[in-house]
C-alpha cells in the first residue's frame, strides 16, 4: 500500500518537473519582445476600449503611443487631457492639447413638430431603416430614433427619449468617443467643442431640403431662411443647401441668432435663463445661481477666444 | 423529374390571384413624373425644361456612362417641372412632370399591331437600337440590357436563358405577357438571340403556368433553337444565378457574372420590350403591371405607361382596400414597401401589391433556436444565422470569409425562421459593409 | 387615406411556421411512445410524466421571472419538451423526488444557466437524466419488467446481456430469451419512453412530413452504429451483440431521433450533422462494449453536444458556385 502510494507521488513529481523543463524551453524558443512601456500605458488608459481613438482597444492605442515619435493625431478622448499629459511626461514626450468635446445631437424633430407619415416595422435598427427607405415621417434627413447610438455607446451617455423619440445625450458622462457619430447612418451627431461653462450654441436640424418642403415635414425644421447668418456679429454662422451651420470655433455664444430663428431651430443649452427684458439688469436670482450672468455675452465669447488663441 | 436549381429554395404559397385577368390598357393619367434615374447605375441626364414640348417616345434624359439608360416620355404633353420628387422609398430625385395633352406619339414609332418577325440587322445595330429605347431588366433588377449584350472581348456567349419563372407569389404580368404575346416574344428571343450572336435560347417558365408553357411550346415550335424548359416550382428561380443552375447546370461562381458560365439571362418583359424597340421603334416608355392583392374584388394586369402614379393604378382597380397596411412596389418576397402612394410606376415596377394590416405585421422575434433551417433554404449556401449574429456585434471585417457579398436577397431565410428573427434586414446590412471593406481595399 | 401604411424591408411574408409549432410537433410526434409506455407501465408512467413536465415548465418560469428577470416564454413549449423527453428517459418507477430534481438540474442548469432557449450547448433533458443516473445509480437503474420472466425483471435488454456476457455465458443462448418483435413494439424493460422503436419511429415519420428534422442526424447515427456493431459482430457473434439488436435497445432511436436532433445543441450543416451523427453512434458502440454503462447513448450525445461549436467554426454548408473549382 505504501509502495504504490510513494510510486504514485514520485511518477506524478516526476512529470510535474518534466512537464516545468518543456515549458521552460518552449517559452524560451517562442518568447516575444514587448516594450514593457506598453504595459504601463494600458494601465495608464481608461481601459474602455471603446475605439474613440480610431485603434480597436487601448492595447493598440497604448502600443500606437509608445511607438510614435510625436503624439500628432493620437489622443485618448475619454482619458481627456489629463491622461494624455500622464502618458505624455511618462514617455517622455509632448502632449497635444485638445479642447474637450462633447457630442450634440442636430436634430429637434420631436414627435410633435414632426409628424409621422407612414410606420416602420423593421429590425430596431437605425441603418436598416435608413438604408431602406427615406424614415417614418416627411423629413429624410433626420434622426430615425430606433437608438443605434443608444447601442454603440459604451459609457451609457446617450439614450432615446421616449417622449420625444430623439436621442438624448448626458453630458456627465459623454466622453467624445465618437462612436455614436459613426453609428448614427443620418450623421445627426456631431462632436462640438463643449464650450465655457458647457454652454454651447448649435443648429439642431441637418435638412437639406427647401424650406417649404423642410417646413413642411417638421416644425422645427432649419428652413435656410439666412436671418441667423445677417444676425450673427462675429460671421460665424454659414448657410449651404438651405441649411445653417455654426461654427463652433467662431461663435462667441452673443445667442442673438437663437432669438431670431423663426422655428426654433437653433438651441443653446446650459444658459441661465433669459431677463425678461433684455436690456433690463439681471434679477437678483439669476446672479445667485449664476454669477457670470453679469458678463455681457461679448465678454464671454472674447475670454474664451483669448483662451484658445494661447492654447494654439 | 422537372428540372430546378441544386442549393436551397423555398415554397411560398403563390396567390396568383391576377393570372386569369387579361391586360388592359390603364388610361392616360392627367401627369406623368418621370424619374431620371430608374435604372442601376449613373442617372440619366435630363435633356428638357420647363415649357418644352414632348410627344410620347421622345427622349428626356440621355444615358450618362457606360451604365445607365435613355428615358423617354411616356406621354405627349408640356413639361410643367424638373425637379426633385420624392420616389416611392420617400427619397427625393430629380424628375421630369409632364402634364398630359392629348396622346401623341413620336412619328418613327410603327403603331401598327402586324408582327415583323423578321430581323436583319447586325449584333452591333440591334445592340445600338436597344440602347437608344432605353431599356433595361424588366424582372426588377433594371440593369441596362445593352450593357448585358456586349459580351466583353475573351469571353463569349454560349446560349440565352430568358426567365419567364416569376416566382414571385402574386405577380403575373410576365405570365400574361408570354400567353398574349408570345408571337412578338419570341420574335424579341430570336432578335436576343442575333445580338448575342448564339443560336440556342431557353425559356424557363415554372410548372404552375401550364398554360404559358404549353403555348409557348407551340409558338416555338416554329423557331428552331429556341426550347422551352418547364422548372419544377420552387423559390427563388428567377434568381439569375438559380435559373443558369437549374436549365444548364452551370453554377456562376462568386463574385462572377453569368457570362463566365457562357450564358447571358433576360425576362420576358425585356425580350417584349427589345422586340418593340428594335422591330417598331418604340422606346421603353410603358410596362405591363400587375395590381394585386387579396382583398381587391378584381386584381388586374395593366398596360401602364412609365410615370403614372402608382395611386392611379390602385384608384383603377377600385381603389385601395380599407384594409389596407402595406403596399409593395413589386412581389412580397423581394419587393419593397412604399410609403409614398402617389410615387411613378418605373421601368423595374413589376406589380402593385396590397396587403391587409393582418398580413402586413411582422410578428415579433424570439430567441434564435439553433435550427439551421435558415442554413437550408439559402440558395447560395449561406450561413445567414451566422451573418446576422455577426452583423449586430458589427464583426464586418471578420464577415468577409462568409460571403454576405453573395447574398441574392431572395429573403428565403427571413422567410422561413420559426423565431420571426428579420435575418435579412441585418445580412443586408453586412452586405453593404463588408462591399465597403473589399472596396476600400481595391 | 388617414391610415398611415407600414414600411418594411422585405420579405413581406412569412412561412407561418414558429418556435412553438415546432416544440408542439415534437411533442406530437412523442405521444405515441407515450401510449406505449402507458399501456406497459400503466399509471405510474403518465405520475412520472407529468410530474417532470409540470416541473420543467415551474422552474422555468420561476428562474426567468425571479433570477433572469426576464419575460418567462413557457408558451413557446421548450420547457414542456425538455420535461417530456426527461421523462422519457427515467424508469417508470423513480421516485418523483428524483424526478422534481432531475427537473431542476435539466432547466435550472441544463439550460437557464446558459442564458435560456437557444444558449444551452448540451441538450437539458440529457442533463438532467445524466445527473440523476450519476447521483443516483440504483434508483436510475432499477427498472420494472414487461414481462412476467424471472431472468429478465429489473434490468434492460442491454444490461442484462452485458452481465450475462462478463459472467461467460455465450450470447447465443441468451438471445433465447428476447425476441425482435417485442423489442420492436416495446414489450421489454427500460426507460419510460424508450421501448418501443416501432413508436418511437412512427413520429419519426411524423416529424418529417412535418419538416420539423431532416433524416441526417437520425440515419447517421443509427448507420454508424449498425455498421461499427455489425463489424464487430462478424469478428465474434458469441461475444459482440447483432446490430439489429444493438438499434432496437437502450434508448438508441430515442436518442438518435429526438435527442441527438435537438435544434439548439446539433450542428448547423448537413457535413456537421454527419461529423456529429458518426461521433455519437461509434462513442455509442464503444461506452456500450467496454464501457461501464450498458446503454451509453446519453453519454455519446453530451460528449458530441460539447463539440459541436467546434463543428460549426470549421464547417460550412457546400456554397453556391463551388462546384467546379478551377
Amino acid at each position: 500500500m505504501n509502495e504504490t502510494l510513494l510510486f504514485t507521488i514520485l511518477t506524478l513529481c516526476a512529470l510535474g518537473v518534466l512537464a516545468a523543463i518543456v515549458l521552460y524551453f518552449v517559452a524560451q524558443k517562442f518568447k516575444v519582445y514587448e516594450d514593457p512601456r506598453i504595459d504601463d500605458v494600458e494601465g495608464m488608459l481608461p481601459g474602455a476600449n471603446c475605439g474613440g481613438c480610431g485603434f480597436p482597444g487601448c492595447r493598440g492605442m497604448a502600443d500606437a503611443l509608445v511607438k510614435a515619435d510625436d503624439f500628432g493625431n493620437l489622443y485618448c478622448p475619454v482619458g481627456g487631457g489629463a491622461t494624455m499629459n500622464a502618458i505624455a511626461s511618462y514617455l517622455g514626450k509632448a502632449a497635444v492639447e485638445k479642447e474637450p468635446q462633447v457630442a450634440v445631437v442636430r436634430c429637434s424633430g420631436a414627435c410633435d413638430k414632426r409628424p409621422k407619415t407612414n410606420r416602420y416595422d423593421g429590425a430596431k435598427s437605425c441603418v436598416v431603416a435608413a438604408s431602406l427607405y427615406a424614415g417614418d415621417t416627411a423629413c429624410s434627413w433626420g434622426c430615425l430614433g430606433l437608438g443605434d447610438c443608444e447601442v454603440a455607446c459604451d459609457f451609457d451617455a446617450i439614450h432615446i427619449n421616449p417622449v420625444t423619440g430623439l436621442p438624448e445625450v448626458d453630458e456627465e458622462k459623454c466622453t467624445a468617443c465618437g462612436a455614436c457619430v459613426k453609428a448614427c447612418p443620418k450623421t445627426i451627431i456631431e462632436l462640438r467643442k463643449k464650450g465655457i461653462k458647457n454652454r454651447r450654441v448649435f443648429v439642431s436640424c441637418v435638412n437639406k431640403d427647401k424650406g417649404g418642403v423642410a417646413r413642411k415635414a417638421c416644425a422645427a425644421a432649419c428652413i435656410g431662411c439666412g436671418k441667423c447668418v445677417k444676425t450673427c456679429p462675429f460671421g460665424a454662422i454659414t448657410l449651404e443647401n438651405n441649411l445653417a451651420y455654426i461654427d463652433f470655433s467662431v461663435c462667441k455664444l452673443c445667442r442673438k441668432c437663437v432669438a431670431e430663428c423663426p422655428t426654433g431651430a437653433i438651441h443653446e443649452v446650459n444658459f441661465p435663463p433669459r431677463p425678461v427684458k433684455p436690456a433690463a439688469e439681471p434679477t437678483p436670482d439669476t446672479v445667485k445661481a449664476v454669477p457670470s450672468a453679469e458678463k455681457k455675452p461679448e465678454e464671454i465669447g472674447l475670454a474664451e477666444n483669448q483662451k484658445t488663441e494661447t492654447q494654439e | 423529374m422537372l428540372k430546378t436549381f441544386k442549393i436551397g429554395g423555398i415554397h411560398p404559397c403563390d396567390s396568383k390571384l391576377s393570372k386569369g385577368a387579361s391586360i388592359e390598357i390603364l388610361p392616360l393619367p392627367a401627369k406623368v413624373v418621370i424619374p431620371a434615374s430608374q435604372h442601376i447605375g449613373a442617372p440619366a441626364t435630363v435633356i428638357v425644361k420647363k415649357g418644352d414640348r414632348v410627344k410620347a417616345g421622345d427622349i428626356i434624359a440621355t444615358a450618362s456612362g457606360f451604365v445607365s439608360a435613355n428615358v423617354h416620355s411616356s406621354v405627349s404633353g408640356t413639361v410643367q417641372a424638373v425637379d426633385m420628387q420624392k420616389d416611392a422609398m420617400g427619397i427625393a430625385r430629380q424628375s421630369v412632370t409632364i402634364a398630359v395633352e392629348g396622346d401623341e406619339w413620336n412619328e418613327t414609332i410603327d403603331r401598327s399591331d402586324e408582327l415583323v418577325a423578321e430581323c436583319n440587322l447586325s449584333s452591333k445595330e440591334i445592340i445600338d437600337k436597344i440602347a437608344a429605347a432605353g431599356i433595361v431588366g424588366m424582372g426588377g433588377a433594371t440593369f441596362p440590357t445593352q450593357v448585358k449584350l456586349s459580351v466583353p472581348s475573351g469571353k463569349k456567349a454560349e446560349f440565352l436563358i430568358i426567365n419567364g419563372v416569376e416566382c414571385e407569389p402574386y405577380l403575373t404580368a410576365d405570365h400574361r405577357v408570354m400567353l398574349e404575346k408570345a408571337p412578338q416574344l419570341l420574335a424579341g428571343v430570336r432578335i436576343l438571340c442575333k445580338a448575342l450572336e448564339v443560336d440556342r435560347a431557353f425559356i424557363g417558365i415554372e410548372n404552375n403556368k401550364r398554360d404559358a408553357i404549353e403555348h409557348l411550346t407551340r409558338e416555338a415550335a416554329s423557331y428552331p433553337g429556341i426550347t422551352v424548359v418547364p422548372l419544377k416550382v420552387k423559390y427563388p428561380q428567377g434568381g439569375e444565378k438559380q435559373l443558369i443552375d437549374a436549365i444548364v447546370g452551370r453554377q456562376v461562381p462568386s463574385g462572377a457574372l453569368p457570362i463566365d458560365v457562357g450564358a447571358v439571362v433576360q425576362n420576358v418583359g425585356t425580350a417584349l420590350a427589345v422586340y418593340e424597340a428594335v422591330q417598331k421603334n418604340k422606346p421603353l416608355f410603358e410596362r405591363v403591371v400587375t395590381v394585386t392583392g387579396k382583398d381587391f374584388s378584381s386584381p388586374k394586369n395593366l398596360l401602364v405607361r412609365i410615370g403614372t402614379p402608382i395611386a392611379s393604378l390602385l384608384e383603377y382597380c377600385g381603389g385601395i382596400p380599407e384594409t389596407t397596411g402595406k403596399i409593395i412596389n413589386g412581389g412580397p418576397m423581394m419587393g419593397r414597401s412604399l410609403c409614398n402612394p402617389e410615387a411613378p410606376v418605373t421601368k423595374g415596377t413589376s406589380g402593385i401589391l396590397c396587403m391587409n394590416d393582418k398580413e402586413a405585421a411582422r410578428e415579433p422575434d424570439t430567441p434564435c433556436i439553433r435550427c439551421a433551417k435558415c442554413v437550408s433554404v439559402c440558395p447560395m449556401g449561406l450561413e445567414p444565422y451566422l451573418i446576422n449574429v455577426m452583423s449586430r456585434k458589427k464583426m464586418f471585417a471578420e464577415l468577409e470569409v462568409h460571403r454576405p457579398t453573395d447574398c441574392i436577397e431572395c429573403g428565403s431565410c427571413s422567410f422561413t425562421c420559426p423565431a420571426h428573427i428579420p435575418l435579412l434586414d441585418h445580412i443586408r446590412v453586412a452586405k453593404g459593409e463588408v462591399m465597403k471593406i473589399i472596396r476600400s481595399r481595391k | 387615406m388617414d391610415k398611415k401604411l407600414i414600411v418594411s424591408p422585405s420579405p413581406h411574408i412569412h412561412s407561418n411556421t414558429s418556435t412553438s409549432k415546432l416544440m408542439s410537433d415534437v411533442i406530437i410526434a412523442l405521444l405515441p411512445a407515450f401510449v406505449v409506455s402507458i399501456f406497459f407501465f400503466g399509471f405510474d408512467s403518465l405520475i412520472v410524466t407529468a410530474v417532470s413536465v409540470v416541473s420543467c415548465m415551474l422552474f422555468e418560469w420561476l428562474i426567468s421571472k425571479y433570477l433572469l428577470k426576464k419575460k418567462p416564454s413557457l408558451t413557446d413549449y421548450s420547457a414542456a419538451l425538455t420535461g417530456l423527453l426527461l421523462a422519457f428517459n427515467l424508469p417508470p418507477s423513480l421516485p418523483l423526488w428524483i424526478v422534481v430534481i432531475g427537473a431542476l438540474v435539466a432547466i435550472g442548469i441544463g439550460k437557464m444557466s446558459f442564458g435560456g432557449l437557444g444558449c444551452n450547448p448540451f441538450n437539458p433533458a440529457l442533463v438532467g437524466r445524466v445527473f440523476l443516473l450519476i447521483s443516483f445509480p440504483t434508483h436510475m437503474t432499477s427498472f420494472v419488467s414487461t414481462k412476467a420472466v424471472d431472468a429478465l425483471s429489473g434490468a434492460t435488454p442491454l444490461a442484462f446481456v452485458k452481465e450475462a456476457v462478463k459472467s461467460g455465458k455465450p450470447l447465443s443462448e441468451l438471445m433465447g430469451y428476447f425476441s425482435y418483435g417485442d423489442l420492436l413494439m416495446g414489450d421489454k424493460s427500460g426507460s419510460l419512453g424508450e421501448i418501443s422503436a416501432a413508436a418511437l419511429l412512427l413520429g419519426f415519420v411524423y416529424l418529417l412530413i412535418r419538416k420539423v428534422i431532416t433524416w441526417h442526424i437520425p440515419v447517421y447515427i443509427l448507420g454508424t452504429m449498425f455498421l461499427f456493431s455489425g463489424l464487430l459482430w462478424l469478428i465474434d457473434p458469441e461475444t459482440y451483440l447483432d446490430p439489429m439488436f444493438q438499434i432496437l435497445t437502450g434508448g438508441a432511436i430515442l436518442g438518435a431521433v429526438y435527442m441527438a436532433t435537438d435544434y439548439v445543441t446539433s450542428p448547423m450543416n448537413n457535413r456537421g450533422m454527419l461529423i456529429y451523427g458518426v461521433g455519437i453512434g461509434v462513442i455509442t458502440i464503444l461506452i456500450r462494449v467496454w464501457g461501464a454503462y450498458p446503454e451509453g447513448i446519453s453519454f455519446a450525445i453530451l460528449i458530441m453536444n460539447a463539440v459541436v461549436p467546434l463543428i460549426n467554426k470549421y464547417t460550412h454548408p457546400r456554397r453556391f458556385g463551388m462546384v467546379k473549382a478551377k
